[in-house]
């Protein structure tokens, strides 16, 4: 059992939790992942270690509700247990020899992001970070990417923070006003990352996206997570989840995601039934 | 008088078309007096040779004996010298090429039943309820296992017994192996192996469920921690594919995820919240234990067909025989002698077919069989919206990559000498990570061999 040690929603649908978790938290290195279970009968889903104390051992994880899952987590409370939470797996994420790197994440691909670039700045590189939501609600984590980005730049679909546009037009705009980037870093969504990736071969500019498939045990076992990198397949789990973005094939991990969409929709109607079903009971 | 009928009793079993639509056990068991009679049909030969089948040379007449004179706690006691694991190997072990098969009563007849009686002789022994072992006193020495499949069980119960303070690491959730994970609650109900489990702890075992070693811990972290010795028993769980077009469709699995959603995540029990995909008409490619398996539960699970594609020919089908017999009568199609070139899309990247080419057998290969060809032109498509791989595994790399000094053969497999030790000081390994896919009693025997072996180091070293 892992105690969650704090609690705090970071926007409506973007939820931080602090858990007791000493072993993970003395092995964690930036880029990798847990698994976790949130009781008996619960689904094994990866989240990514966001931040960790190895003192005090604690694991930090920020997730998005997108599901069934995530809402049963997002259900529990300070002081209550997690039944299983198994890490760090994973590579972590390359980050040595950079001088100079732009950080770009999307939604909730900045949570998966924000300790990448905070291991670059520790490390002595100039981080430029280009984070995008779509409108001002969701934005999260904005002081810890300041705190940590020699530049900066927030973009929003709708305009109503930040500026007006995609991240890759942020990016774009920086990469064409002269600056030199070592490497490329992109987490958010498969969308996001593809396009990120052909602006960078544009520019030749060597890119590692963050890659989240679909995956159950973690530890090389399923397969579940496979796909194709420069024409070979990978499983995501042990190989990953940092890949060069130039060579992985976008347009089959979009569709190797949706393939349980049915059922997750269903299963999301179903514990939100049940989760108001007992808050209205208490 | 020994008995002289030249069959075995009969396997009482859930009816064919009642039980491919539920998960509860196939076989049912003898009852006493099937027991009975067929344990008089054992000669008590002196040279036994059923016992030189036995992997763990387990001694089968004596057990036998027992059991004809009732005393059914005796034949248990006989069988538990050799076997830490008798309720699971009665029901899982292919017996018709071990000990069934030295049997002298096959010469003429059916061998003795001795895999069922094994299967009786463990049954009742639990439901008398065990008496609970006692915990040895303890000698004060540590010993780590890592992996809770057959091979670090046996290996983890041995070391209890005598009094090690041992500490087995699980990467997954629940402890167990293959025997959780891969193989179906109705070949073999998880509660035994979860029984198996308790008895462990009450003998003062300590389970540590997830934890990754390699990621969680190392090698090198357990020897700091203060443990003498590691086992190493992480089985062969890296899925193969076939390396054909067409096998990152939706719909395309390694029988690992595929039985994972189905056991370990309980998608059988209908209570878990892991997906599964029911798939109507299903092709699962491979011919062992394995591929039966995943075969019969996508029938379990309303699929209308399901075929075996495997590119041999019904003799050289790696699974145990009664695991072919059953999947017939279930309704389980068998497709020998072809081999899947690619998989079809349908739209959207679901798979729509598999197209597969027809062998013939021609000379025989390294391993003594004969080779499959391909016969040119012959190609066919079975129309499936699933296709499951069970085409093998091989041992995960990641214990290898994360110790220095741990050789292994160019496959995996980790390299130990005869009493399981490895190329790195106070590593030992068992099992699957060092034979490859191979089967629960030599698993559990490896466990054994390198407990006695651990034991002996230990007490050396003083
Ligand atoms: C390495 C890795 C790191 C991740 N890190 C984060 C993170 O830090 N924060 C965060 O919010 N999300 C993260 N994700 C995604 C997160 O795992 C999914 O959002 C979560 O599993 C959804 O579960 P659900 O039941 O709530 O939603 P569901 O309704 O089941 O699914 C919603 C979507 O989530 C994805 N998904 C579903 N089940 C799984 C699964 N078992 N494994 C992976 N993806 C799945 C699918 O694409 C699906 O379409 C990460 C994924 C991976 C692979
Ligand atoms: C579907 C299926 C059906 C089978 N049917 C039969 C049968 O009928 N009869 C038969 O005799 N054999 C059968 N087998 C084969 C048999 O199950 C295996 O040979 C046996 O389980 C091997 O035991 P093991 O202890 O070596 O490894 P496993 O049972 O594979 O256990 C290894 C354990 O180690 C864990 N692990 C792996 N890496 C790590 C790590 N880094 N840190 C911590 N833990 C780790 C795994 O999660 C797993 O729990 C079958 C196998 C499968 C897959
Ligand atoms: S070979 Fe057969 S008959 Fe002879 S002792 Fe063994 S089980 Fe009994
Ligand atoms: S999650 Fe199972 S192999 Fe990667």
């Amino acid at each position: 059992m892992f105690k969650i040690i704090e609690k705090k929603e970071l926007n409506p649908t973007v939820t931080f939790m602090k858990v007791s978790a000493p072993r993970v938290a003395a092995k964690a290195q930036a880029g990798q992942f847990v698994i976790l279970r949130v009781d008996e009968n619960g689904e094994r889903i990866p989240l990514t270690v966001a931040g960790y104390d190895r003192d005090r051992g604690t694991v930090d994880i920020i997730f998005q509700i997108v599901g069934a899952t995530t809402e049963k987590l997002n259900a529990l409370a300070e002081g209550d247990n997690i039944h299983d939470f198994v890490g760090p797996l994973g590579r972590p994420t390359e980050i040595e020899g950079l001088s100079k790197v732009a950080v770009v994440g999307g939604g909730v691909g900045c949570a998966i992001a924000l300790p990448v670039a905070r291991a670059l700045k520790d490390a002595g590189c100039e981080v430029h970070s280009v984070v995008g939501f779509r409108n001002r609600d969701l934005v999260i984590l904005e002081e810890e990417f300041r705190d940590v980005s020699a530049k900066m730049k927030i973009m929003t679909d709708d305009g109503s923070y930040g500026e007006k546009g995609l991240v890759t037009d942020a990016l774009r705009s920086l990469i064409e006003s002269g600056e030199q980037y070592d490497r490329v870093i992109a987490i958010g969504p498969l969308v996001m990352m593809k396009f990120v990736c052909r602006l960078t071969e544009e520019f030749g500019i060597p890119t590692v996206v963050s890659m989240n498939p679909i995956m159950i045990d973690g530890t090389g076992m399923c397969g579940g997570c496979r796909l194709t990198v420069d024409g070979k397949m990978k499983f995501a789990c042990v190989d990953g989840p940092d890949f060069d973005g130039h060579k992985v094939d976008f347009d089959e991990a979009m569709k190797r995601s949706s393939v349980y969409k049915d059922f997750e929709k269903h299963a999301r109607e179903e514990t939100c039934r049940l989760l108001k079903g007992g808050n209205a009971n208490a | 008088m020994p008995n002289m009928r030249n069959t075995k009793n009969e396997m009482p079993s859930q009816a064919p078309d009642v039980r491919n639509k539920n998960f509860d056990e196939v076989a049912l068991g003898y009852t006493e007096t099937m027991a009975l009679d067929e344990a008089a049909r054992c000669l008590n030969c002196k040279n036994s040779p059923c016992v030189t089948g036995c992997p763990v040379n387990i001694n089968i007449p004596a057990f036998i004996k027992k059991t004809a004179e009732g005393d059914y706690e005796g034949a248990y006691g006989v069988i538990a010298e050799s076997s830490s694991l008798p309720a699971v190997c009665g029901r899982v072990c292919p017996q018709e090429t071990q000990c069934e098969s030295k049997c002298v009563r096959g010469i003429k007849g059916e061998p003795v039943g001795i895999g069922r009686l094994e299967r009786f002789v463990a049954d009742r022994h639990r439901k008398n309820g065990s008496v609970a072992a006692e915990r040895p006193t303890p000698n004060g020495h540590k010993v780590a296992v890592v992996g809770s499949g057959p091979a670090g069980l046996t290996c983890a119960g041995a070391l209890g017994k005598l009094g090690y303070d041992v500490t087995v690491f699980e990467a997954l959730h629940t402890p167990g192996g293959v025997l959780v994970y891969g193989i179906p609650e109705f070949r073999l109900p998880k509660a035994i192996v979860a029984e198996e489990i308790d008895q462990m702890k009450e003998l003062g075992v300590v389970f540590e469920t997830n934890t990754v070693v390699g990621r969680t811990l190392s090698v090198d972290d357990l020897f700091d921690d203060g443990y003498e010795a590691v086992f190493i028993g992480t089985g062969a769980g890296l899925p193969r594919f076939m390396g054909i077009p067409g096998e990152n469709l939706n719909g395309v699995f390694s029988a690992n995820e595929f039985l994972t959603r189905i056991n370990l995540m309980k998608a059988y029990k209908g209570d878990g919240d892991t997906p599964v995909m029911h798939p109507r008409r299903v092709a699962v490619v491979g011919g062992g234990n394995v591929a039966m398996d995943a075969a019969r539960c996508a029938k379990r699970l309303g699929a209308e067909e399901v075929y075996i594609v495997y590119r041999r020919s019904e003799n050289e089908l790696p699974a145990r025989a009664e695991e072919v017999e059953h999947a017939k009568e279930e309704g389980i199609i068998f497709r020998l002698l072809s081999n899947p070139v690619e998989i079809l899309e349908s739209e959207n990247m679901f798979v729509g077919g598999i197209k597969c080419v027809r062998m013939e057998l021609g000379e025989p290969d390294a391993s003594g069989r004969r080779r499959p060809v391909a016969v040119e032109g012959s190609e066919f498509v079975i129309d499936v919206d699933a296709v499951i791989m069970a085409i093998g595994t091989s041992p995960n790399p990641l214990i290898k990559s994360t110790t220095e000094g741990l050789d292994t053969e160019r496959w995996g497999g980790i390299i130990t000498n005869d009493e399981g030790l490895t190329t790195r000081t106070a590593v030992w390994a068992g099992g699957d990570a060092v034979t490859g896919a191979a089967t629960v009693i030599l698993a559990m025997g490896a466990g054994k061999t390198a407990a006695e072996s651990i034991d002996r180091y230990i007490k050396e070293r003083g």
